[in-house]
């Protein structure tokens, strides 16, 4: 039986290892072979990012080696797919080779594409790669007045961030003592401050409190980095002196490459995570069309699933159980309070009044991650 | 040539229906026809105040057996 897991993020790494453990018998037999194909040799925490842009993480902290992350099992290959030939269970790969499997879990992750919206990839900074948060960091810091602006595009992973970015830069330049010469300006998609209601209706007068402005129903349709001026597709404009973006993503080229989904979203069966119409090719992850936070939370609990139920199906003949769309994402609401978001397919999140055990925990994940995507906590 | 598209954010909580569909509605056609499933009751409000900000179509809205099927158009 040969398991193979495209993609070294989160999700993939999860899987691999949860399976190379519960599998440890078999592979040991030789009747299991897992093999890994990455992008890179590294493994970011993306989640870091976010702190980088506000000084409270150095990049270096977000990257291990991502051999040193997997168990010795795992066959790993830093040798990204060029092509997948589902039909005949097998990918190529950029270094020409080519790997047969029984099992496929694709786990390629999203990517930032700024240059969908007309000028947004020259006026606006982000926090979504490295080089992006760090120079958003040295804006913040030159930063001596003025309208900062934060715009939310659609689809985007991690749909906290925002919120979460503006209870930041509250604090950000509370800390610095120029918040009475900063006006903070959120502009978000839907009609209300958030897209999920309970997290809307917390968020609201927290922003209220801390004097952040907002504008709902606000989708960016063009920048014009001269003039300093976001239009919406409703038809407003808004001036701001520095602009934050939430860029849309979309799925890797390679899936759109390979024709596997629009807009590089996998078609998933969202109780089974398997793609439609291949029984044996799961998919998690951002790269999934299921209609759920696309996170590393997500990721996590969709990758324990597989993990499961693809060791189920090769002792037992049949799969354990399905995914339940759970999902746990922190909420940073400063730089000394956080609160958590936590539901499933059934149950809305409840948010909880933010304290400062649970920004603490949040800051200890930071380093506890690598502990989650060796599988060990 | 118009399309009709389905957009199933049945029990989706985050990022919830209305973004779905506005993710949907980006890659579209104008003169497509997109069906939202939802099963938030606030899909009812929030799906025509973004329609009729925006400049798009309400097409209909039914509920049927706990499911809300909401047609809209792309008119731009």
């Amino acid at each position: 039986m040969k398991i193979l897991v495209v993609g070294g993020g989160t999700g993939g790494t999860i899987v691999a290892n949860n399976l190379s453990r519960r599998l440890a018998r078999e592979i040991r037999a030789g009747k299991v072979v897992i093999t890994m194909l990455s992008a890179s040799e590294r493994h970011m925490y993306q989640p870091g990012l976010l702190y980088v842009a506000f000084g409270q993480m150095s990049p270096d902290e977000l990257y291990r080696d991502q051999a040193s992350l997997l168990e010795p099992s795992i066959a790993f290959h830093v040798d990204p797919v060029t092509n997948f030939d589902l039909d005949q269970n097998r990918v190529r790969t950029q270094s020409g080779s080519t790997h047969e499997y029984d099992i496929l879990v694709i786990a390629t992750g999203s990517r930032i594409v700024p240059e969908e919206i007309p000028g947004l990839a020259e006026g606006a900074e982000h926090f979504f790669t490295e080089e992006g948060a760090l120079r958003l960091h040295k804006r913040l810091m030159q930063f001596e007045g003025g309208t900062v602006a934060l715009t939310v595009s659609i689809p985007h992973k991690c749909p906290v961030a925002p919120v979460e970015a503006m209870f930041m830069l509250h604090d950000f330049f509370k800390a610095r003592g120029i918040r009475d010469k900063v006006r903070l300006r959120y502009h978000y998609p839907v009609n209300h401050v958030h897209a999920t209601a309970n997290v809307a209706r917390w968020a609201k007068p927290e922003f209220d409190e801390a004097g952040i402005e907002y504008e709902t129903l606000f989708n960016v349709k063009e920048i014009d980095p001269a003039r300093k001026v976001i239009h919406s597709e409703e038809g407003t404009e808004v001036s701001y002196d520095l602009l934050i973006a939430i860029p849309p993503h979309r799925g890797m080229e390679v899936i759109e490459q390979n024709k596997l989904g629009d807009g590089g979203w996998i078609p998933t069966d969202r109780y089974k995570l398997t793609m439609d119409g291949h029984d044996n090719v799961y998919v998690i992850g951002d790269a999934t069309n299921v209609p759920v936070s696309k996170t590393g939370s997500a990721a996590h609990y969709e990758a324990e699933l597989v993990a499961e139920n693809v060791a189920s199906f090769i002792k037992t003949g049949a799969p354990g159980r399905e995914y339940d769309g759970r999902v746990y994402c922190f909420i940073e609401a400063g730089f000394d309070r956080a609160t958590y978001n936590s539901f499933d397919y059934v149950n809305l999140p409840e948010l909880k009044r933010p304290t400062k055990s649970v920004h603490w925990f949040k800051v200890a994940y930071n380093q506890m991650y690598w502990t989650t995507v060796r599988g060990v906590l | 040539m118009s399309e009709s598209k389905l957009v199933d954010a049945r029990n989706s909580f985050c990022p919830g229906p209305l973004m779905e569909l506005i993710a949907h509605m980006k890659r579209a056609s104008v003169g497509d026809t997109l069906e939202l499933l939802s099963t938030d009751q606030g899909s009812v409000e929030d799906v025509p105040a973004w329609i009729h900000k925006v400049g798009h179509e309400m097409v209909s809205t039914e509920k049927v057996g706990g499911v809300w099927h909401i047609k809209v158009r792309k008119a731009k």
